[in-house]
């Protein structure tokens, strides 16, 4: 017990003197002022309009990688009569600065609310970029949680695919406001409504509607393109998309894909993914096959239906092997 | 003293597991480790100066070589109907505590092609060993290279509420008959298996250590196996065995954690 506590106390300690070379590092202007240039440079807009005072930016369909430097996941932002608010912040300290040079290059108003879809890096890791605006950093109850207890790793793991240089500045900045029931937050004339949800593609996801445009932010909840990845709960998940698809809306932003979609067709190839997944399993599992021949046989048909299938497919069989053999 | 239970055998590979552990912590220690041979160093901290001899014909090790998920990796185990064993010794080379489990087999494990199967935490890239103890005190081995990282300290339960409220639930599975007079079952037991190396989310502490530590499986009151176990064993436990065909086929579990909490279950062919 003894070796235990001293050996979490040099884990947590070594912990927080990352955090503390990470804060040094961040040399937040520069960063900033190199993200600001580098985005009035580029061909393409950062963000696009997709609905008055609604902005979106297209993450690309990618893994971690230093070509990319974390914009491998939608974000966006709000603009109201007297304050923004930012949903989901890009995976590095970089992307979540370009992401804030563009929000200035809409309105000077202030940035009052960073709401996280849910707790996955590439969603998060541009939190830091907003800490100097002070907002309200904005989560599930459950996302301060799951993200404290993969903290090491995701920063491990990510730290080491975008390389040194693409990842600095980048720490975890946790939810200061938690979200535990249907929730307003207020712009200025302009309401943004949250949901927290039950586990679905994590333990955290959070919905978040843009009351006078109809838009919905659904974070992972719905992927298009880019394959799948569940860390939550396939049946939860399914349960989930049921429920928000039986209401329309104008339009929806996906975690991954397109920055604006039409509801509920957007949900539509997710939704047939997770239940051809979930049928194939249940047919293994009332046969008496195992987890091995889950992963490589089950979903086979979807592999030309979603980029990076190779990369996430299969984890996805496993981790709902594991929840569906206990139906 | 977190491990009360521990036999002075596995005392000393967790002994290993600690220093182990503080490589992890030092972080760049890790890939540092993954040049290094220590299967020498583990092999007499499990077997002092015993000789282990790879030999295909006594044990199969079937694994994946890239693991889909690091924190459940399917492992298979066969030990054909020539040989003999009393006792499986499942090691992960580079796993902070790299012995699994041991199984020491009863009579009704039967004298037919043996298979086990379960899932493990796999921590870094790493040889995976089954050692067989053949009935003349031999001990035979088969290695599998497998490559997952973070399976000791992802927090591998998905939705962590839930795990927590069913723990201790059990399913016990009469599966197909496998030829050899051997039948198969299988047991799962719902436990989130805290490896001691998973952060409390809430308090930034680490989780202690909390585990299934033996699981003892009987079939019409004689013993198939007994299995003592640690933190690589992934949560959730889940073992398909085949065992002795017998008169009733009335397979008894009983699993008892580090915490001292028992868990007991039994089923017929029919049904739990």
């Amino acid at each position: 017990m003894p070796l235990r506590r001293d050996l979490a106390t040099d884990r947590r300690s070594l912990l927080r003197t990352a955090g503390a070379f990470a804060a040094l590092a961040s040399a937040f202007p520069a960063t900033a002022r190199k993200a600001m240039a580098e985005a009035a440079d580029a061909s393409s807009p950062f963000v696009a309009e997709i609905a008055p005072g609604v902005y979106t930016h297209k993450g690309q369909i990618a893994e971690y990688a230093p070509g990319n430097e974390g914009d491998i996941a939608n974000a966006g932002f709000i603009v109201g009569r007297d304050a923004v608010a930012v949903v989901d912040t890009g995976g590095s300290m970089r992307v979540g600065a370009r992401l804030r040079a563009a929000i200035r290059s809409v309105t000077p108003l202030p940035i009052r609310y960073v709401i996280n879809t849910h707790m996955h890096p590439d969603h998060v890791f541009g939190n830091a970029a907003f800490e100097p605006d002070q907002p309200a950093f904005v989560g599930h109850h459950k996302l301060a949680r799951g993200l404290s207890a993969r903290a090491e790793r995701y920063i491990a793991i990510n730290k080491e695919a975008l390389g040194e240089e693409a990842f600095a500045g980048t720490k975890i900045v946790l939810p200061t406001l938690a979200i535990s029931e249907a929730t307003t937050l207020d712009l200025g004339g302009r309401t943004i409504a949250l949901e927290p949800q039950k586990t679905a593609h994590t333990d955290n996801d959070l919905v978040i509607r843009d009351v006078e445009s109809g838009t919905l932010f659904l974070g992972d909840l719905v992927f298009a393109e880019h394959c799948p990845t569940l860390d939550g709960s396939i049946l939860g998940w399914q349960a989930v998309l049921d429920h928000l698809t039986q209401t329309a809306a104008p339009r929806a932003v996906p975690g991954h894909g397109p920055a604006s979609m039409a509801w509920p067709d957007a949900a539509r190839p997710l939704q047939h993914y997770l239940k051809v997944v979930t049928d194939e399993i249940r047919v293994l599992i009332k046969d008496n096959r195992t987890l091995s021949d889950a992963t490589a046989t089950v979903g086979l048909s979807e592999r030309n239906a979603w980029q990076l299938f190779q990369e996430y497919h299969a984890r996805n069989v496993s981790a709902a092997f594991a929840e569906l053999e206990w139906e | 003293m977190a491990y009360p239970h521990s036999s002075s055998l596995g005392a000393r590979l967790l002994g290993v597991a600690a220093s182990l552990a503080f490589a992890l912590v030092a972080g760049a220690g890790a890939h540092a480790a993954d040049e290094e041979d220590i299967w020498p160093a583990l092999q007499k901290d499990l077997f002092a100066e015993r000789s282990v001899v790879e030999d295909p014909s006594a044990v199969v090790l079937e694994a994946p070589y890239r693991a889909e998920d690091a924190a459940l990796v399917p492992l298979t185990i066969r030990i054909p109907s020539t040989a003999s064993a009393k006792k499986l010794f499942l090691v992960i080379d580079k796993n902070p505590a790299p012995l699994v489990a041991d199984f020491t087999f009863g009579p009704a494990a039967g004298a037919g092609e043996r298979v086990l199967e379960t899932r493990v935490r796999v921590d870094m890239y790493s040889n995976i060993r089954a050692i067989i103890e053949t009935g003349d005190g031999r001990l035979l081995m088969a290695t599998k290279f497998v490559k997952a990282a973070g399976g000791c300290s992802a927090p591998a339960l998905k939705d962590t509420d839930a795990a927590l409220a069913e723990a201790g639930k059990m399913q016990i599975k009469h599966l197909a008959a496998t030829g050899d007079g051997q039948r198969e079952g299988q047991i799962k037991i719902r436990h989130p298996q805290y490896s001691g190396l998973q952060l409390n989310q809430a308090t930034g502490y680490y989780i202690p250590a909390k585990f299934l530590r033996v699981i003892d499986v009987a079939r019409d009151g004689e013993r198939v196996f007994r299995m003592e176990g640690g933190i690589s064993l992934s949560e959730n436990p889940n073992i398909r065995f085949t065992y002795a065909a017998g008169g009733e086929d009335m397979l008894e579990v009983t699993a008892e954690d580090t915490d001292g909490k028992i868990f007991k279950g039994q089923a017929g062919p029919k049904g739990s």
